[in-house]
Parts: C-alpha cells; sequence; structure tokens
C-alpha cells in the first residue's frame, strides 16, 4: 500500500481519529482545566479563558470534551471490537456447521433481537452493579445480535463457494475453513458494518448516558454532556450542541475511513467473483 | 473477402467499425482500450454471417453494434454500420428506438436470463411488435402461433399460456428465437444461443434456428465460439481475434482451405486421438451398485457400477441432469451413498467425507469446471498451491516455495506468477493453477469435473495435452466427467455414458464409441457438431429419436 493512493477524503477521516484519540490519550496534558473543577459562572459563552464556554455546573466545556473523547470512544470501541468478535465468531460458526448448531444460534439470536434493544439494556443495567465493564460487555452483546444477522448471511454465500469445498475435501478443519477461506472474503461487508456500528455504539453510549444508565457524573461523556446542557438549549445557549457536534464529527470520520477500507478491500485485485 | 453482389441486396453493411471502452486499473489513471478496429463487412437480405473467435475477441460487441449499441461503457468511436444504405451509428434515441426490436433484434445466450418470469412467454414474444406498432394482437398472436410451429415447440397452440420456468432451457431458447422472430425483422443477432445448451438439445435448437430462417428469409449475424456450429448455419464466416479480423470468407472457404494459421488451429482443434491402453484388467478405484440421492428424497443415481485400473482415464459423459457430477460428489464423500460401496487400492472407502482420514482425502483430489470459484480470490498462487503441502507434507519455508515453484514448472507456468492472485490470471492460467494444487497433494486420482467447457478451444486443448502430459509422468489416474464427446476421444481409456442417472454403457473407449449403440449413445454421437458443412441436415434425415420432447 502506499500513501499517495489514499483519497482525499480518506485523509480527513484519520486526521479526526486521530485528534480524538490523541485527546483521549493526553487529556490531563492538554486540557487547560481538570474534569471536574468549577471554574467560573454557569453557561459562560465561548471565549476569554474558556474557548468553548463553560456548561451548567460552570465546568470548562473544552476541557470536559476533552476527558469525555477518553471515556467515550473507549467504551464504545471497546463494545464494537467485542460485539464484532463474539456475532462474527458465532455466525461463522453457525454458517460453517449449518444443522442444528445453526439453527440453535440463530433462533436463539432471534430471540434476543426480539426485545427492544434500549428497555433490555435498561433493565439489565439497572439490576446489575454500576460497573464501566459490565455497560460495556452489556452494549457489546445486544449490538452482537446484529453483526451475527450479518455475519451469518455473507459466510453462508461464501461457504458455499467451490474453493470452500475444495478446502473441505483437503480435509480443512473449521478454524482454517472460517479464518482462512471465509474472513478475508467477508470482510468488505463486515468493515462497513463495523463503521455504521462504531457510529451506533457512541450514539447508544449517549443515550443510555442521557437516560442516566451509561457513564455516571461527574465523569464526563459526550452523551451526558448533551443531557447535562440540554436545558441551556431553552434559553438560546448552545452548550449541548458541542458535545453533539463532537460525536457526529467522530461517526463521520470513523466512516470516511470505513468507505475506503472497503473500496480497496473489494478492488479489482484478490477481488471476489467479478473479476 | 466474398464475391461481391449487387447493392441493391445488401442489408447491412459495416465499414471499418471501431469500439473503444474505458477501464479503470486499481491505482492507476483510467486508460482507454481499443476493443474493435477496422472490422468491416457485408450482410446481404436473407444471408447468414458467423462471427466466431474466442472471448475477448469483440465478436459480442461487434454483434450489438449492429443494434448501434455498446454494453456498459462500450463505446462506438468510429467507422459506419449502413443498414439499408443508412448509417444506424448516427441516428438519435428515437431513430435508434424504432431500430430496436423492430428492424434488428437480439436473441442472448442465457434466454433463462433473459425472459421475465413473471409474464406468460406468448405476451412476452409478441411484445416488441405492440410496442412498435407493426401488429395488432390478433396478428401478432397469429404471427407468433406460426413461428411456434416452424421452431417445432410442442403444443403450438398453447405455449404461450406458459411460463418461463414451465419449459425447458431448449424450448426456452428457440421461444426466443421466436420473439426476435416476430416483428418480422430484416437481421437478427444471435449471440452464442447454443452455447449453454447440451449437445443432444443444441442440434434441435440448431435446426429450429436453421429453419426458421430460411422459411422466413431474415439475415442473422450468428456468434459463436464453436467454428463446427457456425459451419452448419452460415453462408460467411469471419474469423475475429483480439478485436481484428484475421480471416472473412465464405464457410466453404473458412473450413476447407483456411489461408490464416490461426484458422487452420481453429480447424483442426479437437481431433487429437489417442488409442486406449490395451490392459485394462486393473482396478484401482471400484464403485459397486451406488445409488444416491439429496435430503429430500430425490434420487439422483440408481445402481451405478463402474471401475478404473491405475494410471488410466476414465471418461463419465451425460448430459446436464445426468447424474455424473453427482457421482464424483459421491467418490469424494461429499455425497454418502445411500446403497453401494466404493473401493479405492483395495480398501474400501468410508462413505462420508468426515470419516476419510487426511491420507485417504490426499489420495484423491479434484479439479472444478470453474477455476475462478475453486479457488479462493484473497490467496495467492503461492499460497494456493502451498497449502496442500503444508498440509499433508509439512513443509514450510525454503522447501516449500522450491516445491511450488516445481509445481508451476511442471504446469508450464513461470515462477513470475507466484504472488499473482487469481483475479490476475487468465482463463487457462486459473485452470493450470488449479491443477497444480491437485497435484502437489501426490494424488493417485484426480476427479476432473469438466475442466476445459469454460474454457475457449485452443486453450482447452492446451489443459487436456497438460493432463495427457501430467499423466505420463506421474502415473495419476482420472475420472474425467465431461458432456463433449471429442474429449472423450482424446483422452479416455474406458468410458460410462450416464443418462437420468443410470449407467447407460460403460467398457473400454473403442467398444463403447463402436456400433452397436443403444438409442441414447447413438443419440449422443450424432448429436456432437462435425467441422464439416452439411453435417445438421445429414444428422437431421438419420435421427432416430424424437426430438419433440427436448
Amino acid at each position: 500500500m502506499n500513501l499517495r493512493s489514499i483519497p482525499l477524503s480518506a485523509w480527513i477521516g484519520i486526521a479526526g481519529i486521530t485528534i480524538a484519540i490523541f485527546c483521549a490519550l493526553f487529556a490531563p496534558v492538554i486540557a487547560p482545566f481538570g474534569e471536574r473543577e468549577v471554574v467560573g459562572d454557569v453557561w459562560l459563552p465561548a471565549g476569554g479563558d474558556f474557548l468553548l464556554g463553560t456548561d451548567n455546573l460552570g465546568r470548562d466545556l473544552l476541557s470536559r470534551l476533552i476527558y469525555g473523547a477518553r471515556t467515550t470512544i473507549f467504551v464504545a470501541l471497546a463494545a464494537t471490537v467485542l460485539s464484532f468478535s463474539l456475532g462474527m465468531i458465532l455466525s461463522f460458526t453457525a454458517a460453517v456447521m449449518g444443522g442444528f448448531v445453526d439453527q440453535f444460534f440463530s433462533r436463539f439470536n432471534d430471540l434476543m433481537m426480539a426485545i427492544p434493544t434500549l428497555i433490555f439494556a435498561l433493565v439489565v443495567l439497572a439490576v446489575l452493579p454500576q460497573h464501566l465493564w459490565i455497560l460495556i460487555l452489556v452494549m457489546a452483546v445486544l449490538d452482537s445480535t446484529r453483526v451475527f444477522r450479518i455475519g451469518r448471511a455473507v459466510a453462508l454465500d461464501v461457504a458455499v463457494m467451490e474453493f470452500v469445498e475444495a478446502a473441505r475435501l483437503r480435509g480443512e478443519g473449521s478454524t482454517w475453513i472460517i479464518f482462512r477461506e471465509i474472513l478475508p472474503n467477508t470482510l468488505s461487508p463486515l468493515l462497513a458494518e463495523f463503521g455504521l456500528r462504531f457510529a451506533f455504539s457512541i450514539l447508544f453510549l449517549s443515550t443510555l448516558s442521557f437516560l442516566g444508565l451509561g457513564i455516571q457524573p461527574p465523569a464526563a461523556d459526550w452523551g451526558g454532556m448533551v443531557k447535562d446542557n440540554k436545558d441551556g438549549i431553552i434559553f438560546g445557549i448552545s452548550a449541548a450542541l458541542i458535545p453533539g457536534a463532537a460525536i457526529a464529527t467522530l461517526a463521520i470520520c470513523v466512516n470516511l475511513v470505513v468507505d475506503w477500507l472497503m473500496k480497496r478491500t473489494s478492488s479489482l485485485k484478490g477481488g471476489r467473483g467479478d473479476a | 473477402m466474398p464475391e461481391s453482389s449487387s447493392a441493391k441486396n445488401m442489408l447491412l453493411s459495416v465499414r471499418n467499425l471501431k469500439i473503444e471502452a474505458t477501464s479503470y486499473p486499481p491505482g492507476e489513471p483510467p486508460k482507454t482500450v481499443t476493443l474493435v478496429e477496422g472490422v468491416s463487412f457485408d450482410l446481404e437480405k436473407g444471408k447468414v454471417l458467423g462471427l466466431i473467435g474466442e472471448s475477448g475477441a469483440g465478436k459480442s460487441t461487434i454483434g450489438l453494434s449492429a443494434l448501434a449499441y455498446g454494453r456498459g461503457g462500450v463505446r462506438i468511436t468510429g467507422g459506419q454500420a449502413l443498414l439499408d444504405g443508412k448509417d444506424i451509428l448516427t441516428l438519435d434515441k428515437n431513430g435508434i428506438r424504432s431500430i430496436r426490436g423492430a428492424r434488428v433484434c437480439y436473441v442472448a445466450q442465457s434466454a433463462a436470463a433473459a425472459f421475465n418470469p413473471a409474464h406468460r412467454l406468448g405476451d412476452q414474444v409478441i411484445e416488441a411488435s405492440l410496442r412498435h406498432g407493426i401488429m395488432n394482437r390478433e396478428e401478432a398472436k397469429k404471427r407468433a402461433l406460426y413461428l411456434f410451429r416452424v421452431l417445432g415447440l410442442p403444443n403450438p397452440e398453447t405455449f404461450g399460456d406458459r411460463y418461463p420456468h414451465q419449459v425447458s432451457g431448449g424450448q426456452l431458447q428457440r421461444a426466443m428465437t421466436a420473439m426476435a422472430l416476430c416483428p418480422n425483422p430484416e437481421l437478427i443477432v444471435f449471440d452464442e444461443p447454443t452455447t449453454a445448451l447440451d449437445v443432444t438439445t443444441q442440434i434441435d435448437v440448431l435446426a429450429a434456428i436453421k429453419h426458421a430462417i430460411e422459411e422466413t428469409h431474415t439475415a442473422a449475424l450468428y456468434i459463436t465460439h464453436d467454428l463446427a456450429v457456425v459451419a452448419q448455419i452460415s453462408d460467411d464466416i469471419m474469423v475475429l481475434r483480439h478485436g481484428k479480423t484475421v480471416e472473412y470468407g465464405t464457410t466453404q472457404q473458412i473450413i476447407e482451405a483456411p489461408k490464416e494459421d490461426y484458422t487452420r488451429a481453429l480447424v483442426s482443434v479437437r481431433q487429437t486421438k489417442r488409442d486406449e491402453a490395451p490392459d485394462q484388467t486393473g482396478t484401482q478405484l471400484k464403485i459397486e451398485h451406488i445409488s444416491a440421492g439429496y435430503a429430500n428424497g430425490f434420487k439422483v443415481l440408481h445402481d451405478v457400477s463402474m471401475h478404473l485400473p491405475k494410471g488410466q482415464t476414465l471418461a463419465i459423459v451425460g448430459e446436464s441432469g445426468s447424474g455424473k457430477s453427482t457421482l464424483a460428489r459421491v467418490i469424494t464423500g461429499l455425497l454418502p451413498p445411500t446403497e453401494g460401496r466404493i473401493t479405492f487400492e483395495g480398501k474400501e472407502l468410508p462413505r462420508a467425507l468426515k470419516g476419510r482420514s487426511n491420507d485417504e482425502l490426499r489420495r484423491i483430489q479434484m479439479i472444478y469446471q470453474m477455476a475462478d470459484t475453486a479457488m479462493n480470490p484473497r490467496q495467492t498462487v503461492r499460497d494456493i498451491v502451498g497449502r496442500p503441502l503444508s498440509f499433508y507434507f509439512g513443509m514450510h519455508g525454503a522447501k516449500k516455495t522450491a516445491r511450488v515453484k516445481e509445481l508451476l514448472d511442471q504446469i508450464e507456468m513461470g515462477t513470475r506468477f507466484l504472488d499473482r492472485y487469481p483475479a490476475e490470471l487468465s482463463g487457462g492460467q486459473k485452470q493450470r493453477v488449479a491443477i497444480a494444487r491437485a497435484l502437489a497433494a501426490e494424488p493417485e486420482l484426480i476427479l476432473c469435473d469438466e475442466p476445459t467447457s469454460a474454457l475457449d478451444p485452443l486453450v482447452a486443448e492446451g489443459i487436456l495435452n497438460l493432463l495427457l502430459k501430467l499423466q505420463e509422468e506421474t502415473a495419476v489416474s482420472y475420472v474425467f466427467i465431461t458432456h463433449d464427446i471429442a474429449i472423450v476421444r482424446a483422452i479416455a481409456d474406458s468410458v460410462a455414458v450416464m443418462h437420468r442417472g443410470k449407467l447407460v454403457r460403460f467398457g473400454p473407449k473403442s467398444k463403447v464409441l463402436a456400433p452397436p449403440f443403444d438409442d441414447y449413445t447413438d443419440l449422443l454421437l450424432k448429436s456432437v457438431p462435425e467441422m464439416e458443412i452439411g453435417w445438421l441436415e445429414r444428422v437431421l434425415k438419420t435421427r432416430r429419436m424424437e426430438s419433440a420432447g427436448n
């Protein structure tokens, strides 16, 4: 791969993600104020000491945005990666084994999908103790049902190809077939799905925080910040829009990168079918 | 060029045609590719011109230019196509519309894909005539009925009431010919109309098409890669290669006195014959009373028995649906038989794939019809050929690479292909890599499932010669599944003829392919087009079996 072949849109996406990750990693160094520090009046306008103004309690919005990147990206990324690992392993196993295993996984998946995600999450999170890893796990398990659906569909498409049959005839085990024969040929749709799911994870986490079951205050996260400042909108104060814009920007950046990756993996060289 | 006749009778006159397309190689700027250059020909009213060439020769592209049409991204950039003296390439949209489907019609290769499954055949056949206002519904229906009769379709009165899925592939292809003939066009473009059909069906469709164009005095462009087929039907032949004319002349001249080397190669292709092995007593593979079917109870194979001596070739012949590929699946263990047993090297093979040891799997390898789908598109040639080496023999590193190179040499491909992906290989090269993968396992038996039927004749011949050479070098046995009698003649030692899941005939090649024949073998043998003018008429006269069933 050479750097020149990366299109401008992908560069924009990469830049956006890099900034977000940089903020997350070095939050204590670059943030002008502390995460929980009340530094001024409530809802001060942008400018002066406070680049983006202050929030509903008089904390610096920029600092909270930088600290918020930490929790938001970490939780969303962890949940997405986990849900993909889980969903893909289960769906590929179902597609390759077929028969009872397939039926069992698929019907159980239907059962999970039959319950509205948000209500399910609210019930489970309300019952379980409030730990970050529990939050991640619940998000991952709920999201993995969607990944399972897509994973099984694309894997079934590939599993009936003759090169998979050839591998079976060679005596290869399921692990080889799943990871070496099927996985590389299903990457394009799954990558596209990954970008989408990551964006959804951020939104879902924000929703949960907004409802008070996600990240617990006073820790900052972008969804929670929208919730904290939402009342300001009534008074014409735009503090709630800033974390909202951050969520949107990150989601767009991730998808710009994924679009490029998808084009690369589905190009003629090593592409499936249409050559 | 054939002798020119009076301009009065000239229907289509193509002059210096140039067709281009834009290709988008990954990571490079788009570039313009010339598909067809400097092609000229004349077609008189009521005559048939055959366009012949291998894939990529531009024959379909030229055929479609007679409808002033370029397929996805293809542009006609130069030359003229004069239809009755008027250049159709300069017409505007409405002008073209008044020609397509009215004066010039098109018959596609796959009728199954070209018909709308949701409408009755009759309505689709007369649609163009109604749309162009050529006839009213009554007249069009009458014309369709007449055409169904001419084309020898069963129950012509009610044939139009059926849906596409209710008739066979051969009938569908004839219905499509009827659709093209219905508006009474001056010219029909046939784009490989019989390529996807079985030989026994092909001959019916061919005869029907020939009869219909004679009856209706329609001119035709007949596109195919099979010279033997085009020799039966056309008055003139144009041989194309890489978008340029190789040779253009009357059918008689092309078949009997070809001038160019390439044409000569095409005419003489498939004429290699090999004598069978004199001693056919041994049995490496023994198939006894095999019956097999699918889970829904549909039985595909009925009590099939045959055997194969070591180092020889058994050809299994039959049309689609005869169960020949299913038999291969049974031998590999992919489809466990319901009855019977298979013995290999004196030991009974476990029925199902799961029960077989890696060594048993190694000894029987398989080559598929479509090399594209039989190789993982995300693996390089090195990985594809190298995997059996590391899987069966535990090879790795330099030793493995050296062996892969050796195998590439054996299949007559250089080491420069090592790191290419299948998409970067031609059809013939892909099939060679698939053969190398099979060889890598050092098998004793290779099952070949129509490995050459998707390839151009000259490329296919190269593959067959390679297989024969490998057999001499490694004493591997082949079970060769095919529908092509010419291939059987070329490579087989013994032959099994299959029909509807039953074994019709089995024995040494000299016995199976010599009279006295049973009805089915006779039909099969007589249906194979021969490179000879007048073959079709001769066969139709002597054919014993009723063709209406097809």
